[in-house]
């Protein structure tokens, strides 16, 4: 009788509305509850994941437009390569949380804001990759392009561009895995993507919440990175065919 | 090899240098000095000299990768000057030391470079590959998808030149292309493409710091020196015989009789009749042997006379070392395939 009653009390007192109706493993508070987990994946969990990845794709799409843009530029006018750089270094270098804090007067609690951010955050690494994989092309490579009559646009495109993919991805690689990991600070102004699980979950000292956000977000790096690895096997066979030979 | 038709179909241009001169700004000697000289269609001109004395310079200035200060390169009588850049580069072949092969394309890609440039449709274009694959000594079905990084240094060097040859240019430019590959590929390169160039016949300008591949490869040799002046031009026969100056003397070497030997076969000269009966113990030689070679097999036979012999082993005559010795102060080294 006595054993009834606390256990209703206690259940009152752990159990935040949002979460609806408790089994014992969230009562309790475990390491992860799978039940918990599964119940809310479709109201918490994908909804959160497909944000993500939208905020994702669209900062390092914009990062990568701008980056190799900027690129190519620095490339042909080589005075741009250092103002550009110093720009890109030090954006990477104020902290994610300060630049939000500073943007939010700006652009407000929205998208924007945050996309600003995660683009600063691709700009210097991707920038970097791409003018060192063009600067990289082989000088006889370019030396027969012009030889050969090839324009300046047909030499970009058809020689120097494709000779600086492996560069290329491989900046990508690390561009995209670091937005994924930045952008769950997002929900630190919109409440959105894997970080509004995250932040809920450290209010409310939730364990299964953090940890399966936490996971996801870890899962998504891996397997952007993975399908980043096949893209560039596809795009670039020749690569391999060098390090078979060599 | 295939047949002549392969790449015969574009001709080959004559090509002038007229007074050329490059200056750099800042440098009081000029890189190329007035440079006049005539190519005639189909022939190989050697450009050779020490370092330094402009013969790359010289050559880029035809395709225009080196403006020219002062003085026009003509081509079948039209100005470099007056053609648009890339008409002008498309219209030649050119082949570098490090062949510049695109490493992201297979061979077949990079042998369709200008063709594709040029609007060529796909199945031309892909004939062509074929047909130049052919042509240079490659596989065509096997080595068409296969990228430079899986070939040898003497399989790059050809697929270069295929390249080159791709839209059957009336000239091409060759920048030390045999510089970079090991003496007997070289050898074996060097044999094919003027057995090629005997089917094709382009103009061709080839540029080399070797003098011994130039006497090689030349119909005509221009050695130019320091400062970018024309030294002599001349054929190699020409040269080693009379060289103008002490500068063109040292720089074909002191040997320059025995390379001159190298250039005449000895069923080319007039022989010595063969002895009556059978001589035992007398070396021969076929008739396609240099008077080089000869030479220095009579010197370690004791200077005796050597038996020259015909395709089917027939003596056709003897060959003595004054015969040799005679022929040299004559003047009458003839410009041969012997190698």
């Amino acid at each position: 009788m006595t054993g009834d009653l606390l256990h209703t009390v206690v259940t009152a007192q752990t159990v935040i509305p949002k979460f609806g109706h408790a089994n014992d493993c969230v009562r309790q508070n475990h390491t992860f509850c799978w039940s918990w987990f599964s119940d809310h994946w479709s109201d918490t969990f994908q909804p959160a994941l497909l944000d993500h990845i939208k905020l994702t794709l669209i900062a390092v799409a914009v990062g990568f437009v701008m980056s190799v843009a900027c690129a190519i530029f620095a490339y042909r006018r080589g005075w741009f390569e250092r103002p550009f750089t110093v720009f890109a270094g030090v954006l990477y270098t104020i902290p994610s949380l300060a630049l939000f804090q500073l943007l939010v007067p700006v652009s407000g609690l929205t998208e924007l804001t945050v996309e600003i951010a995660l683009v600063s955050y691709t700009l210097l690494i991707l920038f970097r990759n791409t003018l060192t994989g063009l600067q990289e092309v082989p000088e006889d490579a370019r030396e027969a392009a012009r030889g050969m009559g090839l324009t300046a646009n047909q030499q970009l495109w058809r020689v120097e561009v494709p000779l600086a993919l492996p560069a290329i991805m491989a900046g990508l690689r690390v561009a995209t895995v670091t937005v994924i990991s930045l952008a769950t600070v997002a929900a630190f102004v919109v409440n959105e993507g894997l970080g509004a699980p995250i932040f809920a979950a450290l209010q409310s000292d939730f364990n299964t919440e953090f940890i399966a956000a936490g996971a996801l977000a870890v899962l998504l790096a891996l397997v952007a990175d993975a399908l980043l690895v096949g893209v560039q096997r596809l795009a670039t066979p020749w690569a391999r065919a060098g390090r078979a030979a060599s | 090899m295939a047949d002549a038709s392969a790449a015969g179909e574009g001709g080959a241009a004559e090509l002038v240098f007229n007074d050329v001169t490059k200056r750099y700004p800042g440098r009081p000697q000029p890189a190329v000095n007035s440079l006049s000289l005539v190519v005639p269609a189909g022939d190989i001109c050697v450009l050779v000299g020490p370092s330094g004395a402009g013969k790359t310079t010289a050559m880029k200035m035809v395709n225009r990768l080196i403006d020219i200060t002062d003085g026009d390169i003509t081509i079948e009588g039209r100005s470099v000057r007056a053609m648009g850049l890339t008409q002008l580069r498309r219209g030649i072949g050119y082949v570098i030391q490090q062949v510049g092969l695109f490493p992201h394309m297979d061979v077949a890609d990079n042998i369709a470079t200008v063709p594709r440039l040029l609007g060529w449709d796909r199945a031309r274009i892909s004939r062509r590959v074929d047909e130049l694959l052919d042509l240079v000594g490659l596989d065509a079905a096997q080595d068409r998808t296969r990228y430079p990084a899986e070939l040898s240094g003497g399989q790059r060097q050809r697929v270069g030149l295929a390249r080159a040859l791709a839209a059957d240019p009336p000239l091409m430019l060759m920048d030390e292309p045999f510089g970079a590959i090991d003496p007997i590929t070289r050898d074996r390169l060097q044999n094919e493409f003027l057995r090629l160039h005997r089917e094709i016949r382009k103009t061709v300008i080839f540029v080399t710091h070797d003098i011994d591949e130039a006497i090689k490869m030349g119909d005509r040799i221009a050695i130019l020196r320091q400062g970018g002046v024309l030294a002599q031009y001349a054929t190699p026969d020409e040269i080693l015989a009379s060289p103008v100056d002490d500068f063109v003397a040292s720089f074909v070497g002191a040997d320059r009789g025995l390379k001159r030997l190298a250039l005449t076969r000895v069923g080319d000269i007039a022989l010595e009749p063969a002895p009556a009966m059978a001589a035992d113990g007398i070396p021969t030689v076929p008739e396609t042997t240099s008077l080089r070679d000869a030479l220095s097999l009579m010197l370690t036979h004791g200077g005796r006379p050597l038996l020259v012999v015909d395709g089917s082993g027939r003596a056709t005559g003897t060959v003595t070392v004054d015969l040799v010795s005679e022929t040299l102060s004559n003047g009458g080294g003839r410009r041969g395939a012997a190698a």
